[in-house]
């Protein structure tokens, strides 16, 4: 392509890694959904059909058809946002998405947020003092953060802040008697009661949320200093600092306004990054809680047999997985003047 | 430390500066690789855990004071410590000190089995990748980077689903999730590699593509892989836990430390034990996979260490 403007070529490049990316995902769970040992006839027709409407069925889903050719009806559908029925609520996978992702979305944001503000502090100060107890600290957090199976933390979790101490609401997203009463406009609850002026409804729904959102935010927490502090030591250890501090600046214009700034773009990436762990991350805290998230629907299809919302499920959080991924990347290439 | 003669003349001769055979060289850097990773005192803890777990994991039978399976609802729900149950029983009145001591040998075996699956296949695609270069190498890459761009945990899920519960479907599922980064790896050392006088010589030699790779290339990414699956030892692990919890590894009543964690969920707030010891068990193995890891980045790969 030699006539394309670099800038041009870059995007269409990105294009193309993008679509082969998902491609390969949806090819993926295409063939998870044709190794199974699940009849995806009789689970359609169930198991009472006559043999003519059996034989239908298996015409009207393309199963007559080459492999390729159903792999082409397959993205073809998903691409229209098709993504088939589901065997357990008896809806199109793709409402019950829309309807179970604001809370999943509402967690990994919250868990997200928590993580920032812990975390960079942290690593800066880390890096700034090295070897010093806050140092320590955070080494010492982030192995543990690495070593906790999280699932196993947010049950000890309840225990002790639910069950012993009593400061904060258990599973759920909300207490029975708020339920229903702030009408959905995101689906976030904090955001919507916030929105309709229901502030009880506002407690509530954080008491619920704070505990399962600080846990997750302990990840990327763990994630996210460790990244800060690498990126700083590297900064802290260039000339332009030591100019900084021989000009006189003081430590916190040479840390924050000079060192920090430099990693900004960086450290925006491992945001990017640590975001999407979470979404993923929340399934099996979306469980210990009872969080009614994509997390749970995907699990509980799963037990159920339900593949299409599993597959569909994989699907939406694979892709916002690689978006997230590309996004971060082309963020990085737009605010780093030495990659243009 | 006293020292008898023989170990004195065995530590210099390890330590000597002119190595006069091949073997005296390579155990001596063997040897100043356990000196330094000695001194790293995380790293040896972690160590310390590991083989600890290993001889309570060989020695289960003995080490056992109950039969890990025997239910006893007389005896359900006791806390650590009641009746001869070191840490207590389960909801059917099985022995937790005893299923713990099972628990570490699925534990152990399911680690095993994916670091025998996951590294190979990574060290296969990448050096084949790395090797043969052209289109071979942007196919596999590719395919590689779509596998990268997967979150792990739910394609694991969906790859249990597909093939049903159970430790080995669940060891595949997480050796499928985890190869990418084994075969990035193995891929740009063999570039390091592929150009260097001593492959150009074996060649010379008369030496084929499988020789070459085989034997002249996968020992030299050897200690990389060793470093990185190491570090990722804890994430096998905690995803494992995960699936059994979730109930798509090993099956009830296997005393899989996941699978042990969900049964005693619905217990947490009366009798906390029940969840809460094998977690810690879990919690234990992990951190010693990443202490173990840390110390051995730190011998095997200087430049990589923490700033």
């Amino acid at each position: 392509m030699p006539s394309f403007p670099p800038w041009l070529r870059k995007t269409l490049a990105t294009v193309a890694t993008v679509a082969a990316t998902i491609l390969g995902l949806l090819f993926v769970t295409f063939m998870i959904g044709r190794v199974m040992p699940i009849d995806p006839v009789l689970a359609v027709i169930g198991e009472r059909a006559t043999q003519e409407q059996y034989n239908q069925t298996y015409i009207d889903l393309g199963l007559d058809q080459p492999l390729l050719v159903q792999f082409g009806i397959y993205v073809n559908d998903v691409l229209h946002g098709d993504f088939g029925k589901s065997i357990r609520t008896g809806q199109e996978v793709t409402t019950d998405i829309a309807r179970v992702f604001p809370a999943t979305l509402e967690l990994a944001t919250l868990g997200t947020i928590i993580g920032i503000v812990l975390g960079v502090p942290l690593g800066v100060v880390a890096a700034v003092r090295r070897g010093s107890w806050i140092d320590q600290l955070a080494r010492f957090v982030g192995l543990i953060g690495y070593s906790m199976p999280i699932f196993w933390l947010g049950l000890v979790g309840l225990l002790v802040f639910y069950g012993i101490l009593g400061w904060v609401a258990g599973p759920g997203r909300l207490g029975i008697f708020y339920q229903g009463i702030v009408e959905p406009i995101t689906g976030m609850l904090l955001i919507d009661s916030a929105l309709r002026g229901e502030w009880t409804v506002f407690k509530d729904a954080f008491s619920h949320i704070i505990l399962p959102a600080s846990l997750l935010g302990y990840y990327s927490l763990a994630y996210i200093s460790r990244m800060t502090r690498s990126f700083m030591l590297e900064q802290l250890g260039t000339e332009y600092v030591t100019t900084a501090r021989v000009k006189g600046l003081s430590e916190w214009q040479v840390v924050w306004g000079h060192a920090f700034r430099n990693i900004r773009i960086q450290l925006i990436t491992v945001i990017a990054l640590a975001y999407a762990n979470l979404l993923e991350g929340s399934v099996l805290t979306e469980i210990i809680f009872a969080w009614p998230g994509l997390g749970s629907y995907i699990t509980t299809s799963l037990l159920a047999n339900d593949m299409n919302s599993v597959l569909g499920g994989t699907i939406v959080i694979g892709t916002i997985f690689v978006g997230i991924n590309i996004f971060s990347d082309l963020l990085y290439r737009f605010f780093d003047p030495r990659s243009k | 430390m006293t020292s008898t003669p023989s170990t004195q003349g065995l530590r210099s001769w390890l330590l000597s500066e002119e190595p006069s055979s091949r073997r005296q060289a390579r155990y001596a850097s063997w040897y100043k690789g356990w000196l330094t990773f000695r001194s790293n005192t995380l790293a040896m803890f972690g160590l310390a855990v590991l083989a600890f777990l290993i001889f309570a994991a060989i020695f289960a039978p003995i080490l056992a004071s109950h039969d890990p399976f025997a239910q006893d609802l007389g005896q359900r729900l006791l806390a650590p410590g009641d009746n001869g149950h070191l840490l207590g029983t389960d909801s059917l009145g099985r022995d937790l000190y005893s299923r713990l001591l099972f628990g570490a040998r699925i534990s152990i075996y399911i680690v095993l089995l994916v670091v025998m699956v996951a590294p190979l296949v990574g060290l296969i695609v990448g050096t084949v990748s790395g090797y043969a270069g052209g289109w071979v190498d942007v196919l596999l890459m590719r395919v590689t980077d779509i596998f990268l761009a997967f979150p792990r945990l739910i394609l694991a899920l969906a790859f249990v689903a597909a093939l049903g519960a159970g430790i080995e479907n669940a060891v595949l599922a997480i050796s499928l999730t985890a190869w990418p980064p084994y075969a990035r790896i193995a891929r740009a050392e063999t570039l390091t590699i592929r150009n260097s006088d001593y492959i150009h010589a074996i060649r010379l030699q008369g030496a084929g593509p499988l020789r070459i790779v085989t034997r002249h290339i996968w020992p030299l990414c050897i200690s990389s892989l060793v470093i990185r699956v190491t570090l990722d030892m804890a994430g096998i692990i905690l995803t494992a836990a995960g699936l059994g919890f979730l109930g798509l590894g090993a099956q009830p009543p296997s005393p899989e430390w996941g699978a042990m964690i969900s049964e005693g969920r619905k217990y947490i707030l009366d009798y906390w034990w029940v969840a809460t010891i094998p977690g810690i068990a879990i919690f234990a193995i992990s951190l010693a996979f990443n202490l173990l890891g840390d110390g051995l980045r730190d011998v095997l790969d200087p430049k990589e260490g923490d700033a």
